[in-house]
């Protein structure tokens, strides 16, 4: 059995968990195992029509209030009878904020290594084949565990969703105490008003600029253009971004965050080797820059060799119109 | 405060990385080495709570010789001592082989932290693994990827990053801290810090002395092939005015590439 951790946010399950359990059940059926789904807190049991339409064959509740503020002590204790009792072959994570927090804490606690941040899955001669992007995504390391369970973290945005056509199961909800002894952290608050925004990492658009905004001021159009399309956000350059434009976590590259979205959309950044790393994995790149020898043009599969003041309003109103129809 | 913090080398990000494809490894030569971008953070953070509060900042690193490089640069920020825990091994991308070398190494030479302070992952293997598995093998609370942090007595709170908002972790010290950019503005070590570092006595600990069984200081992965990531193939510009491209990009992303 491959089992899944299914996360939750807001009493939602979210998308990237149902993208790495859909992965789970496609690499399940080479490995001919079933996938099971595990979700931790209470209150959980209406959320799981998509878990199980994701190719879950059975779903876990770890039923307890103290997994319900995330705690990675907590969950990595709770998680780990999970496993001794069932004896998954693997476990995935999506490596979200929260799988990068965790997975590591539950295989350091297993004694077992971890695949992390994977963008590839395959069998090959009956076992689990990972590969995953090093160097910001310089090269591609693949490799095999030799531990068990197979821990891993599989990367948002890169895997499609599996169709099952069911929308009910199994559930099995089980009742977890805690040491609270073991347990010396745990979140407390959720904050910001960032918090409703979508991050860039899991974006299906992404409008990113550099320093050819010119200013702070002119991200407002970029978030403009991520007002009109649905699942977008707003990215930056290390440079817009140590100019004091525009919050660091918005920031793609190599010192940033790596990005896979549909369409990356890049105005006014020149391409510097630590930015091209972290979004090179875009599946479509536009490049918006008014200097025909930028590096970004050698990524791009479009281009537009313009001032992209000049460029934003009507790509905005064909985005309008597009979208409306 | 006795403080640890724990640095690595890795490639500058300015590299152009080649692979080896028989050896299944890149290669080093002609690379430049730094000080991970992250660990600076990690150093800062440590400094100012020394000065605040008073204490000891010790940075460790875990790698071949070649780190006493970027120990002395710890040593020219400013901390209190250094030490190079040898490891002779190439690179394995095993973030459990280094947390054992860590964990062992605390438990049995090095006690009595009160914070352990690391940079949110290490440019090059991208792991995010070591704060996590460092802090589970010794029991202790973890606040991964931090833009903020508050000591106070045996308590500590951080804001840490997550997708689309911050979360405010509480906890108990000894603490695992690892530092995202943002947490503050790493200062750069003075003329007189490096003349002085050179000066200092870095003891260097190989690790096959520090007690671990063959077995954890074996690598979890087995390495099946490196390679480039496929290159992407060369787009077009389009031509036109600025209200004519816009159009036909938005035409070609829709009917062509088909991803909107």
């Amino acid at each position: 059995m491959i089992l899944v951790y299914i996360e939750t946010r807001k009493g939602k399950v979210k998308k990237s968990s149902l993208e790495a359990l859909s992965e789970a059940r496609r690499q399940a059926d080479g490995l001919k195992i079933d996938v099971q789904a595990v979700l931790a807190g209470t209150g959980l049991e209406g959320i799981t029509a998509d878990v199980f339409a994701c190719g879950a064959a059975k779903v876990h509740i770890l039923d307890s209030p103290a997994l319900d503020a995330y705690s990675a002590q907590a969950q990595a204790l709770a998680l780990e009878a999970l496993v001794r009792e069932h004896k998954p072959a693997a476990v995935f994570f999506s490596a979200t904020s929260l799988g990068k927090d965790l997975a590591p804490r539950l295989a350091a606690r297993l004694g077992v290594s971890l695949a992390s941040d994977c963008i590839r899955l395959a069998v090959k001669e009956g076992r689990l084949e990972y590969t995953r992007p090093i160097y910001a995504g310089k090269a591609l390391l693949s490799f095999r565990l030799k531990s068990s369970p197979q821990l891993a973290s599989l990367r948002p945005n890169i895997f499609p969703l599996f169709d099952s056509g069911k929308r009910s199961g199994e559930v099995v909800k089980k009742k977890v105490a805690l040491d609270q002894d073991l347990i010396k952290g745990k979140v407390v608050e959720l904050l910001g008003e960032k918090a409703s925004a979508l991050d860039v990492t899991e974006a299906e658009v992404i409008f990113s600029g550099g320093r050819g905004l010119k200013g702070p001021e002119n991200f407002g159009l970029l978030r403009e253009l991520s007002d009109v399309v649905p699942r977008s956000a707003v990215g930056a350059s290390r440079s817009a971004v140590d100019s004091g434009w525009i919050d660091h976590h918005h920031q793609v590259g190599q010192t940033g965050k790596t990005v896979s979205p549909n369409i990356y959309f890049a105005f006014g950044i020149s391409g510097a080797i630590q930015h091209l790393a972290g979004m090179s994995s875009s599946k479509v790149i536009v490049a918006v820059n008014k200097d025909p020898e930028a590096p970004i043009f050698k990524a791009a599969n479009y281009g537009i060799v313009a001032d992209l003041f000049q460029v934003i309003p009507p790509l905005k109103e064909e985005l309008k119109k597009l979208l409306a129809d | 405060m006795n403080i640890f913090v724990f640095v690595k080398r890795v490639p500058d990000t300015e590299s152009k990385i080649r692979v080896d494809q028989a050896q299944k490894k890149i290669v080093e030569e002609g690379l430049n080495f730094i000080l991970n971008p992250y660990d600076e953070f990690a150093l800062e953070e440590a400094l100012r709570l020394r000065e605040a509060k008073g204490g000891k900042v010790t940075a460790f690193c875990v790698g071949p010789e070649e780190c006493l490089t970027v120990l002395r640069k710890c040593l020219a920020m400013g901390v209190d001592e250094a030490v190079l825990l040898k490891d002779a091994s190439p690179e394995s991308y095993d973030g459990l082989r280094t947390a054992r070398i860590l964990a062992k190494a605390l438990q049995t030479k090095y006690t009595g932290a009160d914070l352990l302070l690391f940079g949110k992952q290490a440019m090059g293997a991208d792991n995010s693994q070591v704060p996590a598995m460092t802090a589970e093998l010794l029991g202790l609370p973890q606040a991964n990827v931090v833009v903020k942090l508050q000591v106070e007595g045996n308590r500590g709170t951080a804001i840490r990053e997550v997708e689309g908002g911050e979360e405010k972790v509480e906890f108990s010290l000894p603490a695992v801290v690892s530092a995202q950019k943002g947490l503050n503005e790493p200062r750069y070590e003075t003329l007189r810090g490096i003349m002085a570092a050179k000066k200092v006595h870095i003891p260097v600990l190989p690790v096959e002395e520090l007690g671990l069984g063959a077995g954890e200081l074996g690598v979890g992965l087995e390495v099946t092939a490196m390679d480039l990531p496929p290159a992407r193939k060369a787009g077009r510009v389009l031509a036109g005015t600025a209200e004519e491209a816009a159009r036909e990009l938005v035409h070609l992303l829709r009917s062509e590439a088909k991803v909107i």
